[in-house]
């Protein structure tokens, strides 16, 4: 059984449509939300292009997860970083990516909290387990 | 021949291996995560932007606007999955996997 209160971190280097991996990476991000773990998410690699506005897979025939994704806030998944030399990589500014979820108060959106490499590294060691897609 | 090739250019070098290997004339189809290569302003947009001066390259469209992909590298085209069986039918295909 899960201990209540480990620190534990998902982290997601995929690209969003062409696997299942992130859309497992959710999955697993809203068990961890649900035995309240302290859980941390973090987008970089090609896991940030999960992150990128616009996404819309109609045309695939998949229903994509871009719901979920903008609902992690309203699962209690809350910190939720991306790395900003993986943004840049691609060509995505860090003002441009999706919103996880709004604040109760002021309605403003909540975006996934950029940083850089030396603070992802950081906050990895400090990590009971993570959790790679 | 029609080389297509479907892995982000940031995770492996399936593009470029492509690249180095396609001959002047053939023509280069992005699909599915392969699609990123053809996106203005990242750190491997200058694969495709020298690719076109010797290839036609095609991008599916459902791959570009499942992924939010709208600035993209001007020479390229975007391809329906009729242009890809249209494609497929003109040419030897080797698909870069």
């Amino acid at each position: 059984m899960a201990e209540k209160g480990k620190k534990v971190m998902v982290t997601v280097r995929k690209a969003p449509h062409g696997s299942i991996y992130v859309q497992e990476s959710i999955e697993v991000m809203f068990i961890f939300a649900t035995y309240e773990m302290d859980l941390s998410v973090v987008f970089l690699d090609d896991g940030v292009l999960a992150l990128q506005a616009g996404q819309d897979t109609k045309d695939l025939g998949i229903k994509g997860f871009m719901a979920s994704l903008g609902a992690l806030v309203d699962w209690e998944v809350t910190k939720v970083y991306v790395d900003r030399q993986s943004l840049k990589d691609r060509g995505i500014p860090e003002d441009a990516i999706i919103a996880i979820g709004k604040d109760d108060d002021s309605g403003a959106p909540i975006r996934p909290t950029v940083l850089d490499s030396a603070e992802v590294a950081a906050m990895m060691t400090e990590q009971h387990s993570i959790v790679s897609f | 021949m029609l080389h297509t090739v479907n892995k982000s250019p940031f995770q492996n070098s399936a593009l470029e291996n492509c690249l180095r290997l396609a001959r002047d004339g053939d023509v280069i189809l992005l699909l599915e995560d392969g699609v990123y290569a053809a996106a203005v302003g990242t750190v491997k947009s200058s694969l495709i932007e020298q690719a076109v001066r010797r290839h036609a390259v095609y991008a599916i469209e459902a791959d570009l606007k499942a992924r939010g992909l709208d600035k993209l590298i001007k020479q390229v085209h975007i391809a329906s999955y009729g242009d890809f069986v249209d494609l497929v039918e003109k040419h030897p295909v080797h698909a870069w996997l």
